[in-house]
């Protein structure tokens, strides 16, 4: 299945009922160099749009939301040993963390690449 | 992101460069200014690196820059604030306080003794309540000035000297030093291509530099002369306040506000000598009282331990006591660890003193370090490296 994404600059990957979850290029952009990132435990339940994680920029922090409702299943180990990974690899190496759906109705309401790049052009 | 639209914003002389530059522009003081740039030497932490190790173009056009001239000028400054003035040679710059009559901190500025004028650098969010505050005390005879006609950069890092050193500088007078006589904390006005440059050696980032009032027609050219020298790079506001934070400077607004005083903010140096002697500025009464038996609280340093940043309001715990609350926190990228300020109760400001910090209610171990963080660059007169 193919990427999605939400307004929030989360993107998602749907491999069965497993995602795997992080933040898009231009989120990174945004934020700027990341220098922590603060990810949820294994077995902690998410519920779509809610807090997921805390990306942390040399200024700021800001919040992860998750794109749908789950329960985490692993957190990127990766991230806690080079935070600028999300930086540099946004959408591959500096993936975020994998949950298990518990409902997959919640993927019909989000964007698929077009989309989501008209979105951020839009902004 | 941001609740005011950039575009509601005043734009700075130097806003056309900001954009040629490829900065990313934000609502700050009610300007649009530019909190980092684009590209490869882009960025925060690289342009805070940059600025250690070479030179770092700022623009910081927002902060007031204003002239009070006329008899007394010394004399009426130490009434509003508690350096020595009056002794404050041709020159010469000072790190100062303007205070309100219970000895909050209203804001810091620095001032030079041009010689003829007294030439103040205020805070942009806080110039035109500073402007008010001393046009309503101004007694007949002298005048305030404020250069709204005039852009102020700065040059900051290792390698700033050497850059400047290439200008073809000449002092206005021949009662004022030459250009490279300029040690820290002193200054002068220049002529550059027929164009009157104020210069102090100076500024906020822990290095050595300058800071350079220039005509607002004049800023796009001298910036564009100093950024076309190889160590020279745009900076913005970001790694200010991340060089600065390194250097345990204190930034208005957020370390000080009117409901500290100099004494917990730990700038009893701004007090001159004279002063602690004779008193006679703004809450003298309370503030010689703190400086001589100790104030409550004290803004502190804090080392973090792990990586996880703790910013401004975050609160300070022992045990289930709260003993504090951080003013500043973020990542030291020279230093490559998180740290922060905070004002923690005299019990607890004692150097190594162990503590924790609530983030998102949990809590990190801190302790309580000598700041700066970061060991400063200056060039002082009189001082033998």
């Amino acid at each position: 299945m193919s990427r999605l994404f939400t307004q929030d600059h989360e993107w998602i990957d749907v491999d069965g009922d497993v995602a795997t979850v992080g933040i898009t290029d231009y989120a990174q952009g945004q934020l700027g160099d990341v220098v922590f990132v603060e990810l949820p435990d294994g077995g902690r339940t998410v519920s779509k749009g809610g807090e997921a994680a805390v990306v942390e920029s040399v200024k700021a922090a800001s919040d992860v939301y998750a794109p749908v409702s789950g329960t985490v299943t692993e957190s990127n180990p990766a991230l806690t040993d080079d935070p600028s990974l999300v930086n540099s690899a946004p959408e591959a190496e500096g993936w975020f963390f994998k949950l298990t759906l518990s409902d997959a109705s919640e993927l019909d309401g989000l964007m698929d690449r077009a989309a989501y790049d008209a979105f951020v052009a839009g902004l | 992101m941001a609740e005011n639209a950039v575009s509601d914003l005043k734009s700075l002389p130097l806003a056309a460069l900001h954009a040629a530059l490829g900065a990313r522009m934000v609502p700050f003081a009610g300007y649009a200014m530019p909190i980092q740039y684009n590209g490869e030497f882009g960025g925060i932490i690289a342009e805070h690196l940059w600025t250690r190790r070479h030179a770092g173009l700022f623009d910081v056009s927002h902060m007031g820059q204003l002239l009070v001239d006329g008899d007394g000028a010394a004399a009426w400054l130490e009434t509003l604030a508690p350096g020595d003035f009056l002794g404050l040679m041709p020159h010469r710059v000072r790190y100062s306080l303007l205070l309100a009559d219970d000895g909050g901190v209203l804001d810091d500025l620095m001032v030079t003794n041009t010689g003829r004028s007294l030439y103040l650098v205020v805070n942009g969010a806080t110039k035109a309540g500073d402007i008010a505050h001393m046009q309503a005390r101004l007694p007949a005879g002298l005048s305030l000035h404020h250069m709204a006609d005039h852009a102020l950069l700065a040059l900051q890092g290792p390698d700033a000297v050497a850059v400047m050193s290439r200008f073809d500088l000449v002092a206005e007078t021949a009662d004022q030093p030459a250009f490279a006589d300029l040690k820290f904390m002193t200054g002068a006005r220049y002529h550059w291509n027929g164009v009157l440059l104020g210069i102090t050696r100076s500024g906020y980032t822990g290095e050595d530099g300058y800071e350079i009032s220039v005509p607002a027609a004049h800023a796009q050219a001298l910036a564009a002369a100093l950024l076309a020298h190889a160590e020279v790079k745009p900076i913005g506001l970001g790694a200010r306040d991340s060089l600065r934070l390194e250097a345990g400077l204190p930034l208005y607004g957020h370390d000080l506000d009117p409901g500290i005083t100099p004494v917990e903010a730990d700038l009893s140096f701004a007090i001159s000598k004279r002063r602690k002697t004779e008193g006679g500025f703004p809450g003298a009464d309370r503030i010689l009282d703190q400086l001589f038996n100790g104030a409550a609280r004290k803004r502190v340093g804090l080392a973090i331990e792990g990586r996880m940043p703790a910013r401004e309001g975050a609160t300070v715990w022992v045990g289930d006591r709260q003993v504090g609350v951080l003013t500043s926190g973020g990542f030291a990228p020279s230093l490559n660890v998180p740290i922060a300020m905070a004002y923690v109760a005299a019990s607890h400001a004692e150097d190594g003193t162990a503590l924790e910090i609530d983030v998102r209610g949990k809590r990190i171990a801190a302790k309580v370090v000598p700041m700066p963080f970061k060991q400063k660059n200056y060039v002082r007169e009189g001082v033998k490296p």
